[in-house]
């Protein structure tokens, strides 16, 4: 259906940023990995800043990612790039570098860079999308899958005996003095996109001020791994992460506005103890 | 005068998630029973009550529709 008095240049009220490229992306169809590299790239564009922004690809299913981004990017070792950003940055204190990353990524094997970087305060910007899975390398269990959630290495659940706890880095960095802005966000509503970019546009201002470390976690899906499809991954993602991984601000400014809840794992430790 | 919208599918580059499907308040886009060349059930529209919300454009991870709005 194709409404030629509505479809004119001057009516039109969203269209892809330019600040992506054409490529198609390699994802998975529904999956967020696009929808949140459309967010960021939005921001840039919106901000004027695309000459001044230095990604750094990850290992992990967004490996690719700058073959999508028209800004200067780098590929970092897995889990190294954190500290890729912090050379990055220093080298060029006026521009804005920002990582991307998965929670294998940025929660297993790059723990010691990402707790480091954010210690330091390194004036970067951290972007964590968390799934809860090893994408890429085909469903393996990451530090931030649920207790009890199925993965290709734990097909019958996390067990916390076994497996430990979810990890929730997201406010261990916030409790480190380097980090100034620590939030939560995700992209599966029209709703949640706008806020996820208002957080972004706000990390983005808070690297132009020098304030420190920005952390913007997205909690998103794998449907692939997670054997549903996307619409299926959104909904329970909704009924299943967000319980754990909260959305919302954890640290503004500096000081954080929402602590920890110790009533988290003790929920959770009661949990073991029945088994 | 009436608000209506309407939005332009990149269908080759559609890989049929449904993901827009499941936010439209407004029921307008369905999966085409039809597959474009990727073999994909492709997005598009069905009835003409589009509000141009462009809700299914800021969902779509593939960035693959444009949304308009006019009054009429
Ligand atoms: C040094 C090294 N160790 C392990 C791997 C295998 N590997 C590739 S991606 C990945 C984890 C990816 O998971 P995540 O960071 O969550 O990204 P996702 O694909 O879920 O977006 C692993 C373990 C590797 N490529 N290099
Ligand atoms: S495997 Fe998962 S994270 Fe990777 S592209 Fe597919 S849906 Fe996305
Ligand atoms: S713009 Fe809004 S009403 Fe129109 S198809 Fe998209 S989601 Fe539906
Ligand atoms: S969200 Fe995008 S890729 Fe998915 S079905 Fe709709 S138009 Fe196609
Ligand atoms: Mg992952």
């Amino acid at each position: 259906m194709f409404n030629e008095e509505i479809v004119k240049p001057e009516n039109l009220v969203y269209k892809k940023t330019d600040v992506l490229t054409d490529v198609v992306m390699h994802y998975c169809p529904g999956c967020p990995h696009g929808t949140i590299h459309r967010i960021i790239a939005e921001v840039i564009d919106e901000m004027g800043i695309q000459d001044k922004a230095i990604g750094i690809a990850p290992v992990g299913c967004s490996v690719l990612a700058y073959n999508y981004f028209n800004v200067d990017f780098v590929e970092a070792a897995h889990g190294r790039a954190p500290a890729l950003a912090s050379a990055i940055q220093r080298l060029h204190p006026n521009h804005h570098t920002f990582t991307y990353q998965g929670d294998g990524d940025l929660a297993a094997i790059g723990t010691a860079e990402t707790i480091h970087a954010c210690n330091r305060g390194e004036n970067i910007i951290i972007f964590f999308v968390n799934n809860a899975i090893y994408g890429m390398t085909g469903g393996q269990m990451a530090p931030t899958t649920l207790v009890g959630m199925p993965s290709a290495t734990t097909p019958y659940g996390r067990r916390v005996d076994l497996n430990g706890w979810p990890l929730q880095i997201t406010e261990l960095v916030a409790q480190l003095p380097g980090t100034y802005y620590v939030t939560r966000q995700s992209a599966s509503t029209a709703a949640d996109v706008r806020k996820a970019k208002a957080a972004v546009r706000k990390a983005f201002e808070n690297q132009a001020a020098k304030k420190g470390t920005q952390f913007i976690e997205f909690v998103s899906t794998c449907n692939s791994g997670w054997k549903m499809t996307p619409v299926q991954a959104n909904e329970w993602m909704r009924q299943n992460m967000f319980p754990k991984y909260v959305l919302g601000d954890i640290k503004l400014e500096g000081e954080i506005v929402r602590p920890y809840n110790p009533e988290d794992s003790k929920v959770i430790r009661d949990l073991v103890s029945v088994k | 005068m009436a608000i209506k919208g309407a939005i332009v599918i990149d269908v080759e580059r559609c890989k049929g998630c449904g993901v827009c499907v499941s936010v439209c308040p407004k029921q307008v886009i369905a999966l085409s029973k039809n597959v474009n060349v990727k073999g994909y059930n492709y997005a598009e529209m069905v009835n003409e009550d589009c509000i141009g919300c462009a809700s299914c454009g800021m969902v779509c991870p593939d960035g693959v529709i444009t949304v308009y709005k006019a009054k009429l």
